[in-house]
């Protein structure tokens, strides 16, 4: 048993990173080959203006997001969500409630492979409801962007996270007091923080909870 | 060749990006069941992953798709199609293609016509992302398997732990709904929408919770997070008309 548990989780880093490599050199050799079939080059001082204004705070926000989300998302999760995309808004939520419902652990083999089935479900609908809607973008545009249905759109975070959070604080009431607690506050009190540098602050209160839970969990009130 | 935003050609390498993305799922997916049958884990447990892991993705996507709809004005159709399939959140690769066009002193809604300026945007969005995706191949063993030991350790505060890193998490995100609600005192209750979403989505889930255990509604503990979704992102409609202001 330990044996093949060893093998199963060797197995996924083997074949996540293999698929994660290729993918990646993909990715990269997209525009490559659009300036070969094109015959253009990137226009060097925009692409220099462009990444300026992009690449320090979302290089910054991934490397910070990998350490944050690893744990969260299990191996296998991990390998295909970096890919996928869409991690805080749609495949952690995901597997969160996902492992939650089957009561296991993120830290166990078992939270291991449903997080993996939970988020390669999602990856594989979201690619599929993308792709009906390139397809039928005609007539779906008006639907999508009709003034009326903006407002929902807007606000599928507060929608997602207010059904999750009932779920863990009245799982974990003692310890959502104080993370909760410093959150509201530095989001109402200081401007800067807001739908654009959350991305920031999830990692900070991932420290500041697990840094919590220490003390009470050392004190014996966990 | 004659470069157009949606040039076949395009659709056609986007097309075969997304099916090799595609398939990356479906080789974890089909690995993943079988180690849980390994496991032991039953299988109408898998079964219930899988449907409500689908169900929930739903709204979730619609709103990905919004995101594609909005920049194919400038970029045409297959570029956000790739973005949006692969890696990025439709937050990051709005701002990414509005600061690569910005950079090319063009308005959002045009739509480009120079591939030079094409191409750029795809840079600046591939690379300005690209740090997880590069990095996930080397590093995450490591943590990972260092992260398995030290819960293994100690069973009682890797659970903890576990909670903990989620409610790290929603914590922030809680926050970030309170983000604008210092607005009230200058007139503005706009910053209240996202607080009021917030609160029927919680009570939502409160429903279904109490439902599925004193009522013994089963299908109510797999479907509660997507239903708490739909009815929070619905009432942000009256709620927007009654607060105003955009977000």
């Amino acid at each position: 048993m330990k044996n093949t548990e060893r093998s199963y989780m060797e197995s996924v880093h083997f074949y996540g990173r293999t698929w994660g490599i290729i993918v990646a050199l993909v990715l990269i050799g997209f525009p490559i080959a659009l300036s070969l079939i094109f015959g253009a080059m990137p226009d060097f001082k925009m692409l220099l203006k462009g990444l300026f204004a992009t690449a320090p705070m979302y290089w910054a926000v991934g490397i910070v997001e990998i350490f944050t989300y690893v744990p969260m998302l299990g191996a296998g999760g991990t390998y295909l969500s970096f890919v996928t995309g869409n991690i805080s808004n749609l495949k952690l939520p995901c597997a969160i409630d996902a492992m939650e419902r089957a009561k296991v652990k993120a830290s166990s083999e078992e939270g291991e492979v449903i997080s993996t089935i939970a988020i390669a479900v999602s990856s594989i609908v979201t690619t599929l409801i993308i792709l009906v809607g390139v397809i039928c973008i005609v007539p779906l545009t008006p639907i999508l962007e009709s003034p009326v249905l903006e407002p929902a759109f807007n606000m599928i975070l507060p929608a997602l996270f207010g059904g999750l959070a009932v779920v863990f604080i009245s799982k974990n009431a003692k310890l959502s007091v104080a993370p909760i607690i410093l959150m509201l506050a530095l989001f109402i009190f200081v401007p800067a923080l807001n739908a654009s540098t959350v991305g920031i602050m999830v990692p900070v209160g991932v420290l500041f909870t697990v840094a919590v839970a220490r003390i009470l969990y050392k004190k014996g009130a966990l | 060749m004659d470069f157009s935003v949606n040039s076949p050609v395009l659709f056609v390498i986007v097309g075969a990006i997304i099916a090799l993305v595609l398939g990356q799922s479906i080789f974890f997916l089909v690995k993943a069941a079988k180690r849980a049958k390994e496991l032991g884990i039953a299988s109408s447990t898998v079964k219930k992953t899988i449907s409500s892991s689908a169900i929930f993705t739903i709204a979730p996507a619609v709103a990905v798709l919004v995101g594609v709809v909005a920049l194919s004005k400038s970029l045409g159709l297959a570029l956000p199609w790739l973005r949006l399939s692969v890696i990025g959140s439709i937050t990051y690769e709005t701002v990414a293609a509005g600061n690569a066009l910005e950079a090319a002193g063009m308005g959002a809604g045009t739509t480009i016509t120079d591939p030079s300026v094409y191409i750029t945007v795809a840079w600046v969005m591939t690379i300005g992302i690209a740090a997880g995706l590069i990095l996930v191949p080397f590093v995450t063993k490591k943590l990972q398997s260092g992260l398995m030991k030290v819960t293994m350790k100690d069973k009682k505060w890797g659970e903890i732990f576990n909670n903990a890193m989620f409610l790290g998490m929603i914590s922030a995100f809680l926050g970030y709904v309170f983000c604008d609600v210092g607005l009230v005192f200058k007139g503005d209750t706009s910053g209240l929408i996202p607080v009021c979403v917030m609160f029927v989505s919680a009570i939502v889930m409160a429903i279904c919770g109490l439902g599925a255990t004193k009522l013994k509604i089963r299908w109510l503990t797999d479907y509660a997070l997507p239903i708490s979704l739909i009815c929070g992102m619905a009432s942000a409609i009256p709620f927007t008309a009654l607060l105003g202001g955009a977000m």
